[in-house]
């Protein structure tokens, strides 16, 4: 009964949670909104975790909204890439808000509902089959994420927030620019729809659809924080809060998503005279963004936009990868999706603890006080180096190894191992030295007397234990990732499952 | 009809890049709303341009595509609510780092 309202279950726990956190709850409502929250990130992370084993045995869930037939209706369309991303951002939401809860909470007004609301558009985002909606649940996540960057204030965050909401809203008229000119070509805004369009456009038409392909490429580039339009990332990524910059972890990876779902879906090897539009472009600019994060590290002097700048290259070599173009290449990509979405998170995290028991030196990169929890730090961080850089044995390692692995078919060897491996080599630097700077290089003196509270440093933890989990059954995630990559190629029966859709019935 | 629309939203499109292209933000957010307003244009001529056709099968002899002006009402609501917001923030930063200039060049936040 309830099985067949699955798919919309993730959108809906969260846009009915933060309703419920709006409400005026008496003189302390921190507490009953704190509740609310962790018991709803459960639900959501439950619904989630359903939703994949739902869609691994049927393929596909589609849910007509309204019970409105396919191409005239929005459609939620959660096929096995969307189920696996949605139960990604699901775990790490979790771990990020037992952080919040712990006083980050109070710095401003409304977190949690804020909170709620953004994965409420991340979730919509990666289940929507329907490209104007995409536009819609992109806006609910980034009006949630201009409050969220902003919590706490200062002067430095208010001036990135305006930088970060100028440089959206650009984003947004582009994005509607774009889905017009498809719209006024194909005359659909269903995305399977959209994919048999396409393929019977020539000519002028066909030139016109290009335009608005390629300028959706740039608003999902500008999301993702791909070369040349990264350059707003590492501002509002290291001066926003820990807890913010940790969940925006999983906000580049829906322009990454959507980049994957437009260019494999409606303009991928199937659509003559558009096929791979966006390929040649996403092999170069992935290769550039990987080298202008590695500069980004090499120059950054502060732990948390070091970490801004590792988003950068995760998102540089996702790219890469997924313009090969091939099964095995893209199902690497996305094991390594996942598995960069926990680190970045965790670093975010661990540079906001060890910036706080720092005290004045906060989280510059340079020697001194001892803190208060130094040991657990240290191990904490090179827990979380190890697994960022690539070494062995975690999962940076194993995901890095898939991906050269399987490009090695494709005879693009030279400049993707050579991007990836002198990438890794400068982390391998950059990280080592910002680790001895701040953890072996410590001032003589009193260890520091702030100590962060015992529950920030688990969830820390629990998300530093999502990489070796990732590490020790990396053989049933790979083959996972290797599913979806394989669903992904099979675009002509895409149009099969969500056009003939089965109405949902009250029986 | 055609020429004077597409010219119409070329003009304002122009002006709000050229607009968005200045280094205060006060000329950047009228630019962002021009720019709104050019992009609501473009999304309602994308059902094509047609005189005396409702939008509603029946009525009259010939009908407008109803997509495009539900889609226009959606962009409206969201562009007029993010330009409100981002005319507070910009205030805001006004008031907090003291000047209107998008650029950091003068700041001290090269960390």
């Amino acid at each position: 009964m309830w099985q067949q309202h699955l798919a919309i279950l993730p959108i809906l726990i969260p846009l009915f949670t933060a309703l419920l956190q709006l409400l005026p709850w008496g003189d302390r409502p921190q507490p009953k909104r704190r509740a609310i929250g962790l018991a709803a990130s459960i639900l959501t992370l439950v619904a989630s975790a359903f939703l994949l084993i739902e869609v691994n045995s049927q393929e596909m869930l589609v849910y007509l909204l309204g019970n409105w037939e396919a191409p005239f209706g929005i459609v939620l369309m959660v096929d096995k890439l969307s189920a696996m991303m949605m139960l990604l951002t699901a775990i790490l939401a979790l771990p990020v808000l037992v952080y919040g809860c712990y006083s980050e909470d109070n710095l401003g007004s409304h977190f949690h509902a804020l909170f709620q609301f953004q994965i409420m558009g991340i979730m919509g985002a990666f289940a929507t089959g329907d490209l104007f909606n995409l536009f819609v649940f992109f806006e609910v996540l980034l009006i949630s994420s201009y409050a969220l960057l902003m919590h706490g204030g200062g002067k430095f965050r208010v001036r990135a927030t305006l930088h970060y909401v100028l440089l959206n809203l650009l984003g947004s008229a582009l994005f509607l620019i774009a889905i017009g000119t498809l719209y006024g070509v194909t005359g659909t805004l269903n995305m399977a729809d959209m994919a048999v369009k396409i393929q019977a456009l020539s000519g002028d038409q066909a030139m016109l659809a290009k335009a608005g392909a390629l300028m959706l490429l740039i608003v999902f580039g500008l999301k993702a924080a791909l070369l040349p339009l990264h350059f707003w990332l590492p501002q509002a990524y290291s001066t926003t809060s820990g807890v913010v910059a940790a969940l925006f972890a999983i906000m580049t990876k829906v322009g990454v998503y959507s980049i994957i779902r437009v260019y494999t879906l409606i303009f991928g090897a199937d659509a003559n005279e558009l096929a791979l539009v966006a390929h040649d472009w996403l092999w170069v600019m992935g290769l550039l963004t990987m080298l202008a994060g590695a500069l980004g590290i090499l120059a950054a002097r502060d732990l948390r936009l070091m970490v801004a700048y590792l988003v950068v290259i995760s998102v540089g070599t996702i790219l890469t990868a997924y313009s090969l173009f091939s099964t095995q290449t893209t199902g690497a990509a996305l094991f390594y999706l996942v598995h960069s979405t926990f680190v970045t998170g965790a670093l975010f995290l661990l540079a906001d603890v060890m910036a706080f028991e720092r005290g004045k030196t906060a989280s510059r990169i340079v020697s001194g006080k001892q803190m208060a929890n130094h040991s657990t730090y240290a191990v904490m961080f090179l827990v979380a180096a190890v697994a960022v850089i690539g070494l062995p044995p975690l999962s940076g390692f194993v995901s890095k190894l898939m991906i050269l692995e399987s490009a090695s078919a494709s005879g693009h060897n030279f400049w993707l191992w050579g991007a990836i491996i002198g990438a890794t080599f400068i982390m391998l630097v950059a990280v080592t030295r910002a680790g001895s700077k701040m953890i072996w290089h410590t001032l003589s003196g009193n260890p520091s007397e702030q100590s962060a509270p015992l529950g920030k440093r688990a969830a820390l933890a629990s998300l530093l234990l999502l990489s070796l989990i990732m590490t020790v059954f990396a053989h049933p995630i790979q083959q996972y990732t290797q599913s979806v990559a394989e669903q992904l190629e099979r675009t002509e029966d895409y149009p099969n499952w969500v056009l003939k859709a089965p109405e949902v019935s009250d029986e | 009809m055609e020429t004077l629309y597409s010219v119409t939203v070329g003009i304002l499109t122009a002006c709000s890049v050229f607009l968005i292209l200045r280094g205060r933000s006060f000329p950047v957010v009228v630019g962002i709303t021009m720019l709104s307003y050019a992009v609501n244009l473009f999304l309602f001529s994308t059902g094509r341009l047609t005189i005396d056709g409702a939008p509603i099968l029946g009525t009259s002899d010939s009908y407008a595509d109803p997509l495009p002006q539900a889609l226009v009402l959606t962009a409206i609501v969201i562009g007029f609510a993010m330009t409100a917001y981002s005319i507070i923030l910009a205030v805001r930063t006004r008031g907090e780092v003291g000047t209107d200039e998008v650029s950091d060049s003068n700041s001290e936040d090269n960390r």
